[in-house]
């Protein structure tokens, strides 16, 4: 259920003078409600394309086009690993592994805790300390097995 | 040669605006001001400055297609969705040294006539977007950003828009797409967004590093800079050196050094003293290269000589134990991720790619699968809208190429 809170409305409302058309408000708007709720359920892409004046089906299309957007819900702390070429020679795909049988995580896969959700990324742009991923906002490299132990033990 | 790009970065407020104008900052947008748009035009054409995305496109010729447009108003925007993978040079100016950007783009804004810009940035770049915002804030304070800039009447507003997650929309028509609240695919070309790009006016669409090397044109002159690295190519350049190396890491360095200098001296060697199988000169999107080649001049002439592009300039280095069909599976795995549906050819083709591959290194190569995969691969290239199915179908046959000894054992021993 979406409840829509002034403070939402009063951010999108100042996002729409950054531009000459509502309709470039729709990505800035998606991800102030992911942020708002934690991912973007049906009431809340509905609630945007009325804050916005643009059809469901338009938002959902756009929504869905794009891999940060997370159209179910997502654990408190979203790990996203970088599997790709240069985190892929340092041992990227091996720290997977460990995110299974320390977590029983698998990729698009929330914890039943609801502690973490996992996603593979294509690319975080810090591979010169591959293999690295992103938990939440921050950005964690130079990984080991036990290091990405020790750092998940620090989001509760 | 003294550093242009990352002047300043190893001070950690090197970001602060204060630390920024302290080292010599603005002192360009000053000047810059003092000259007429048409001059600042000139000069950046005189500088033999090249688009630093990718494509390499002469920055002033660009700049003078969209100002030739009677149309208004025009738009500025800066290209930060850096997502070729092992590409990691923008976010080191986004970070560390943002308002060198931003000096840059108020200079550029200026010479096109555009009043307002927009940064594209990646939404996997959290903290640069804090950076940037906190950036742009400080120079409305100083009023370097907003109506009426130093008080010379020339007004340029600045904003920052996030991606979400889409390696296509670093694509210029399929980031002006993304701008505009649409699924990010791509635009049929022409027009060319110079003519009609963002809102269908005429649009400047930058990279972070090219509109980084503005105030240094500015500062020295175009003639001046254009004596900088490669005499074709000239400039500073950024290179993202990942993989097999013992330092990796963001590197600046003169245009046109070769790959032998980059991965041997500034990165010194590979890892473990192994040997180099192979290498990627400019993200995964440009073709694999062997150890032959590794005296090329890394610039937007040379590389295309010996068969690769610079691409982004992000250097990828593998060492001789690296099994070259699982790199490659992963890349096309990446390309049948990205492909962003619109043309047929990529969106069926490249996941045609990836399952032959996938069941080679499987074991459960065919005879023939080769030929079917340069078959495949053929029947993209050229026939799509945008360049991903063709980087896509160009690596593959790369590695093919390269390495077809390790695809045919991999089949022989299924």
């Amino acid at each position: 259920m979406v409840v829509l809170n002034q403070k939402v409305l009063e951010e999108i409302n100042r996002i729409k003078s950054k531009y000459h058309d509502s309709r470039s408000c729709l990505l800035p708007a998606l991800y102030i409600f992911q942020r708002e709720y934690g991912w973007l359920s049906p009431e809340a892409l509905e609630a945007v394309g009325e804050i916005l004046n643009i059809p469901k089906a338009t938002v959902k299309g756009v929504s869905t086009f794009y891999a940060m957007f997370s159209h179910k819900p997502t654990g408190r702390h979203l790990i996203q690993l970088c599997t790709n070429v240069a985190c892929m020679l340092m041992g990227g795909e091996r720290l997977l592994d460990v995110l299974r049988e320390q977590y029983g995580l698998e990729p698009n896969i929330t914890t039943p805790d609801n502690r973490f959700s996992l996603v593979i990324m294509e690319c975080i742009g810090a591979c010169d300390t591959a293999p690295a991923m992103l938990v939440d906002t921050d950005f964690h490299g130079n990984l080991t097995g036990e290091k990405v132990i020790d750092i998940l033990e620090k989001y509760k | 040669m003294e550093r242009v790009l990352l002047r300043n970065t190893e001070s950690p407020h090197s970001a602060d605006i204060h630390e920024y104008i302290k080292g010599g900052g603005y002192i360009s947008l000053h000047k810059a001001f003092e000259m007429k748009p048409f001059d600042v035009i000139d000069e950046v054409r005189r500088s033999g400055l090249r688009g630093r995305g990718g494509a390499g496109f002469p920055t002033g010729m660009k700049w003078s297609f969209a100002v030739a447009d009677p149309q208004t108003p025009k738009y500025l925007i800066c290209n930060a969705d850096e997502g070729e993978p092992g590409t990691f040079k923008d976010r080191g100016i986004l970070e560390k040294n943002p308002h060198l950007l931003i000096e840059g783009m108020v200079i550029s804004a200026y010479a096109i006539e555009a009043a307002w810009g927009y940064i594209y940035l990646r939404g996997e770049y959290p903290r640069a977007k804090d950076v940037l915002l906190s950036a742009i804030k400080q120079a409305y304070e100083k009023n370097y950003l907003g109506d009426n800039i130093l008080g010379k009447g020339v007004g340029f507003h600045l904003h920052v828009h996030c991606g979400a997650g889409a390696y296509i929309c670093g694509e210029e028509t399929a980031l002006i797409e993304s701008l505009e609240g649409k699924r990010g695919q791509p635009r049929i070309k022409p027009p060319f967004p110079v003519n009609e790009g963002f809102s269908l006016k005429p649009t400047i669409i930058n990279n972070v590093e090219t509109l980084a090397n503005i105030p240094c044109i500015i500062e020295i002159g175009g003639d001046a800079y254009s004596k900088i690295g490669s005499p074709e190519c000239p400039g500073p350049k950024l290179y993202s050196v990942s993989g097999h190396v013992k330092r990796p890491g963001v590197y600046e360095l003169p245009m046109g050094v070769t790959l032998r200098e980059i991965i041997y001296t500034h990165c010194g060697g590979i890892l473990g003293d192994k040997k180099l199988k192979a290498v990627i000169p400019g993200g995964i999107s440009t073709p694999v290269l062997t150890p032959d080649k590794i005296d090329c001049p890394m610039d937007f002439r040379n590389l295309p000589r010996v068969g690769s592009l610079l691409g982004s300039g992000a250097v990828i280095a593998f060492d001789e134990t690296v099994d070259m069909v699982n790199v490659c599976l992963r890349i096309t795995k990446f390309f049948e991720h990205e492909s962003c549906g619109k043309c047929t050819p990529c969106r069926e083709g490249v996941g045609w790619m990836r399952a032959i591959i996938e069941r080679i290194c499987g074991g459960a190569g065919r005879n023939g699968d080769l030929d079917h995969l340069m078959e495949v691969s053929s029947n993209i290239l050229g026939k799509t809208f945008c360049p991903l199915g063709d980087s896509a179908a160009t690596v593959v046959q790369s590695y093919l190429g390269n390495f077809r000894h390790e695809f045919e054992e991999k089949i022989k021993n299924r």
